[in-house]
């Protein structure tokens, strides 16, 4: 099972909702993925010099402002940062190998989620609902956002089994299907380099993502070569800096609907989850076709 | 006319209202309004009822219909009209994949386009697709009439037993046992009556008919490679 939804904003006026209107779809999803859930959302861009983390601890007392003080002091910057239930979002100035290095030295409890200009991901066990409610998700604005109900079949439900799966620099990844040739792939990609956290497929589909745009690839590139490479059952939706972008497999027995208005365009595994947005009744509704990239983005 | 607003009436209550009319039924005209996704709307009707679906359904509407027609005005999920017996199930919008699956009887009609296995394990239903449809239609197709105005994805009509089926635009490829057969005036009068039922102005000269070259009816050594 599992369930997937995308949204992208065409018209500035609904960023102010993002959040909103993305938590009800996820909450749409719950019956396919009553697990974990979890969301990307892409807002408040850095600037070119800033790098932001999503961090994660099991720790629900856990020290954050301690964190940013010594992590600001180390690197003689001002650290700023937001607390949301198990992660904060941390604004830094400083290359992000640097970081991440610091931080898996003096704080290995804590889990990089996700790096970049703009990608915020908050993710957790339980149900949709309780997740929406714990991140406060409904207030956030942005350009767009990918969120995953999980229905857990082949690896553990933890926090870092869920979705989505950063797979670079503001860069993520959703899935609904299940991989077969995943074990031997993360082997391969281990020897590239590729870090993985966890046994979960998705985490191999991500990283073969990075690994592919780390090589020059271009996303669109790197999709047409998971096609080849990655065996199994997906539907993906893979959230970029400027857009997101959907890819079924060539069965495409996994389900997917798109639907685009003037104002929005949505991708979600059932349409009852796109019912939930204004205007839904008079959009374009399709299914994507099986092995054939689409994908939304601001020039 | 009975209303039905899934905006205030579940679901479950919705299709119970739906279930318990008959022939002798006083209103046979019904009308749903805000069905906003929702699956198996109006699946299991057995009575003479028209019914008006003004939205966009999720999965398995329509599903084993029995005598009702019922129009959807909207896209639908997968397996519309799944295992219908006898009656007629529209759709104005899209349809997704698996439409008719399985049916034994009575009209689908899909004004837009279908996605994969339109009809597949079709076992009697007759399917009007205005547009094209995705790739593995006709899958095991048993009986019946597939009409496909557009294109047909790869591998149409794959294992297909004794179901017919027409294509007015190209096939991307034939399935396995599938072949290209001449259209016969029987054939031509079919087509035209199921063009007619279902309201769609396409010219039966256009067409193409496919159907199964019975080389897998029987274990053949010689066929191995295509079971």
């Amino acid at each position: 099972m599992c369930g997937i939804v995308g949204l992208f904003t065409k018209n500035p006026a609904f960023e102010d909702r993002l959040g909103d209107y993305l938590s009800s779809m996820l909450i749409e999803m719950s019956d396919r993925g009553p697990d974990s859930a979890g969301v990307a959302i892409y807002r408040n861009p850095t600037g070119k010099d800033g790098v932001k983390l999503s961090l994660f601890s099991a720790d629900d007392d856990y020290p954050w402002r301690t964190l940013a003080k010594e992590l600001g002091k180390e690197l003689g910057d001002k650290i700023s940062i937001e607390v949301r239930a198990s992660h904060a979002i941390l604004v830094v100035h400083e290359d992000f190998p640097v970081i991440q290095a610091w931080l898996r030295h003096h704080h290995s409890e804590l889990k990089v989620m996700s790096a970049g200009n703009t990608i915020e991901i908050f993710k957790e066990k339980g149900l949709p609902k309780d997740v929406v409610e714990r991140f406060n998700l409904r207030d956030l604005k942005g350009s767009h956002a990918l969120g995953h109900t999980r229905m857990a079949t082949e690896s553990a439900v933890t926090t870092a089994h869920s979705h989505p799966f950063s797979t670079g620099l503001d860069l993520c990844l959703v899935h609904n299907g299940s991989l077969s040739n995943h074990n031997r792939l993360r082997q391969v990609l281990a020897r590239e380099g590729i870090e993985f956290q966890t046994d979960n497929d998705t985490e191999v589909a991500a990283g073969y993502l990075a690994w592919r745009l780390r090589e020059g690839a271009s996303l669109d590139e790197a999709l047409e070569a998971a096609i080849k490479d990655l065996d199994g059952f997906y539907t993906f939706a893979v959230g970029t800096r400027d857009g997101f972008a959907v890819l079924r497999d060539p069965i495409a027995c996994k389900h997917a609907v798109l639907a685009e208005t003037d104002d929005w365009v949505a991708m979600a595994t059932e349409y009852r989850a796109i019912a939930v947005l204004p205007g839904a009744e008079k959009a374009k509704i399709w299914e994507p076709a099986p092995a054939q990239i689409y994908s939304w983005g601001r020039a | 006319m009975g209303d039905l607003d899934l905006a205030t009436l579940s679901l479950r209550d919705a299709n119970k209202r739906l279930h318990a009319v008959t022939h002798k039924s006083n209103d046979l005209a019904w009308q749903l309004t805000n069905p906003r996704g929702a699956h198996a709307i109006a699946a299991g009707l057995d009575a003479p009822l028209s019914l008006t679906i003004d939205g966009h359904v999720g999965f398995y509407c329509g599903g084993m219909n029995k005598q009702a027609e019922i129009t959807i005005r909207g896209h639908a999920g997968p397996g519309v009209a799944e295992n219908m017996m006898s009656g007629m199930v529209r759709v104005t919008g899209n349809a997704s994949q698996s439409a008719g699956a399985s049916g034994r009887g009575g009209l689908l009609v899909v004004e837009g386009d279908t996605s994969s296995r339109c009809g597949i394990s079709m076992k009697g239903i007759d399917i009007v697709v205005g547009g094209s449809v995705g790739h593995m239609s006709a899958f095991m197709a048993q009986s019946g009439h597939l009409v496909v105005c557009g294109d047909a994805g790869a591998n149409l009509g794959d294992s297909i037993y004794e179901a017919i089926l027409f294509v007015r635009g190209k096939a991307e490829s034939l399935g396995a046992d599938c072949i290209e057969k001449e259209i016969r005036p029987e054939h031509t009068v079919v087509l035209t009556e199921l063009l007619e039922k279902s309201g769609i102005d396409a010219d039966p000269a256009d067409f193409r008919r496919y159907g199964s070259a019975r080389r897998l009816y029987n274990f053949n050594v010689d066929h191995a490679d295509s079971y």
